[in-house]
């Protein structure tokens, strides 16, 4: 076997069953942690599609950022496990409200994967690396693009002021 | 062109990079400064504001695009960039005695003032959708922590959190219409967008575009019905960031607003005038009367200032260079008639008053009588009485929009401006008639002094000789766009 697809075999692998886990863990912090262990191996999927832009992002944004966030306010609700007040004997589908719900969703997802897997044929529009790029994208950001990059530092330093400011302790002026 | 930042490229932004290295002297000397010095900060921050106005000096008449076409360097941004500076200063100098007063540190406040200052000038010169963004950001991100800034105040607290889950929602609604004005022209640029928008009138792809645009830029305007966060915002933040905010954030998002409809979509110029026609009426009305109920100052002064902004919207409906023109007019005359009026509320806090009810203005004009005149040429002037600022302000708003057959428009906005009179005239009932006070003398120095004499000295000289700004404005306005502006500036 090729060694990508000895890849694409383990990074799927890690996916579908940390995915799998996400949702049968009672514990959300787990379960939060179980994602990011998902998200990393999709982000390896994205670097075999030749798509490193999307990888890196993936771990920046998905894994790192919003992660992150979804970790801090499992810990500020203070929720280390799932309120269990549905009878366990009654199939998921039937259960009240938000189980529901989420259910509904599943099942749009599932038919907005169909439908759109049906449609591959049309994605080869696009030139390939033409869009995910690295070095494209580097290169019109420290171009084109260098002024507004250079005010986004002003904007991360205003930020990190910030964040010293409402976090410092009271008392000292 | 030349990869990267130009050498003719720094030359053109250098009122941003003066700005820039004056905040980060103020970040810098905050920590070399002992303790009790750092009230020297002050100066060093007036200091910045004062070398950026003088960088300005050599753009009077540049007409240029920078930094690969992200950014101009004309007359409309340099007429905006004055009204951003002039606020810095007098919200600095509003600020000196505040915050000795609140016992908080002025290090970061001034380089948060400085930096939301750069954001509202990256905002007023970008013409591509990405600076205005990054310029947005870093001046709302600037504003979140100064309405905060108080920290063991609950009111400003809130005041901040309130803002910054608002703030942060109206942009990502923004930020929606955004990449779908850029899924449909394929470009960033508000000039080249404008061309490729020409032939895409009535498109109902584009309508859904400007309204989600209208959305978050209403909000930041603070236009009805997206104003709910104005009034506890006002309210909770330190005064003389309130001022700064209702000034500062209010004219920026008008120069984006202008930047983006007039210069990027005037081919959907019928969708925005009718959208924009709609927020006025109601940002006026029920700005105007939500204000007369009120009684805490600083609350009443943020709905008159939601009303405000119903008037200037007055001129971006009119569309014509004359209604432009009348719309740089007020938000230059409305600063001074503003900040004078927060300057005073200013005056009231003392270290055993928080003062901004309405009986703390209560028999001011025995107590303090230079401080009730200012105000109540600020009253006449936001109420639109000759021979004040305010008056010729909205004079040329309401002609503007009578100019361009919007008649019902400018009645609207003239019975406004009546009824706004009754809760203006009420603060001068209670400094002149009231005679009981309450409290401690009011607090006097002489860069609160200086504040109301500047503002007192505009309202008077712009409402007595107005020419000379109105020449300016029109210039300014005429400025505008390239390409596809002089559809929508008919």
């Amino acid at each position: 076997m090729a060694p990508e697809t000895l890849a694409f075999y383990a990074f799927g692998a890690v996916a579908v069953v940390a995915s799998l886990l996400v949702i049968a863990q009672r514990n959300p912090i787990y379960s939060v942690l179980l994602l990011i262990a998902s998200f990393g191996a999709l982000s390896g999927l994205y670097v075999l599609l030749d798509a490193p832009f999307v990888a890196v992002i993936q771990i920046i944004v998905y894994a790192g950022a919003i992660m992150v966030l979804f970790l801090f306010v499992v810990m500020l609700l203070n929720a280390p496990h799932e309120e269990t007040e549905y009878d366990e004997r009654v199939h998921p589908l039937l259960r009240p409200g938000p189980m529901r719900f989420g259910a509904l969703l599943a099942l749009v997802l599932a038919g907005e994967l169909s439908w759109a897997l049906t449609r591959s044929g049309d994605s080869g529009r696009f030139p390939a690396g033409a869009v995910a790029s690295v070095r494209a994208i580097g290169r019109s950001l420290f171009t084109d693009y260098a002024f507004p990059f250079e005010v986004t530092s002003i904007l991360i330093l205003v930020a990190m002021v910030g964040a010293v400011l409402l976090a410092r302790r009271e008392g000292r002026g | 062109m030349p990869p990267g930042i130009s050498t003719s490229d720094f030359y053109y932004i250098l009122p941003e990079l003066v700005l820039t290295a004056g905040a980060l002297v103020v970040l810098i000397a905050d920590v070399l400064l002992p303790r009790e010095r750092r009230s020297a900060l002050s100066w060093v921050t007036l200091a910045a504001v004062g070398a950026t106005l003088a960088s300005l000096l050599p753009f009077t008449s540049t007409h240029v695009e920078v930094a690969h076409g992200l950014l101009a360097v004309d007359r409309f941004a340099l007429f905006f960039k004055i009204v951003f500076l002039v606020a810095a200063a007098i919200t600095v100098l509003m600020s000196v005695r505040y915050l000795a007063i609140e016992g908080a540190s002025p290090g970061e406040y001034y380089f948060l003032i400085l930096c939301a200052t750069l954001g509202m000038m990256v905002m007023a010169g970008g013409i591509d959708l990405i600076t205005i963004f990054i310029g947005l950001e870093t001046m709302a991100v600037s504003f979140y922590i100064l309405a905060g800034f108080i920290k063991p105040n609950q009111r400003s607290n809130e005041a901040a959190v309130k803002y910054f889950l608002l703030g942060a929602f109206s942009l990502g609604i923004l930020l929606y219409g955004m990449s779908l004005m850029y899924g449909l022209s394929g470009t960033t640029n508000l000039r080249v967008m404008a061309t490729s928008f020409g032939a895409m009138a009535g498109d109902s792809r584009l309508a859904l575009a400007v309204i989600l645009v209208v959305a978050g830029v209403g909000f930041k305007i603070a236009a009805v019905p997206f104003h709910m966060w104005a009034p506890d915002v006002y309210e909770g933040a330190p005064t003389p960031v309130t001022a700064f905010l209702s000034v500062g954030s209010k004219a920026a998002s008008f120069a984006m607003l202008i930047r983006i409809f007039v210069e990027g979509l005037p081919s959907a110029s019928e969708d925005w005038r009718l959208l924009f026609w709609v927020l006025s009426i109601a940002t006026m009305t029920v700005g105007n009367f939500a204000a007369v109920t009120q009684t805490n100052v600083k609350r009443m002064l943020a709905y008159s200032s939601i009303a405000h902004a119903g008037y200037v919207l007055i001129g971006i409906v009119a569309g014509t260079s004359r209604g432009i023109t009348a719309t740089l007019v007020y938000l230059m005359v409305y600063s001074f008639m503003q900040l004078g009026a927060f300057a005073v509320v200013v005056m009231l806090r003392r270290a055993d008053v928080v003062g901004d009810e309405l009986k703390d203005f209560s028999g001011l004009a025995s107590r303090n009588p230079f401080a009730a005149f200012a105000m109540l040429l600020f009253m006449l002037s936001l109420g639109g009485i000759p021979p004040t600022a305010g008056f010729m302000g909205k004079f040329w708003l309401f002609s503007a929009a009578i100019d361009a057959h919007y008649y019902w428009l400018a009645l609207i906005g003239v019975l406004n401006s009546a009824v706004s009179l009754y809760y203006y005239i009420r603060i001068v009932v209670f400094m002149y008639v009231k005679k009981e006070t309450l409290g401690s003398e009011p607090t006097t120095s002489p860069t609160l002094a200086v504040v109301l004499a500047v503002a007192v000295a505009a309202t008077l000289v712009l409402g007595v000789y107005p020419q000379l700004l109105f020449n300016v404005a029109a210039a300014s306005a005429r400025t505008l766009g390239a390409a596809g502006a002089t559809a929508a500036l008919r």
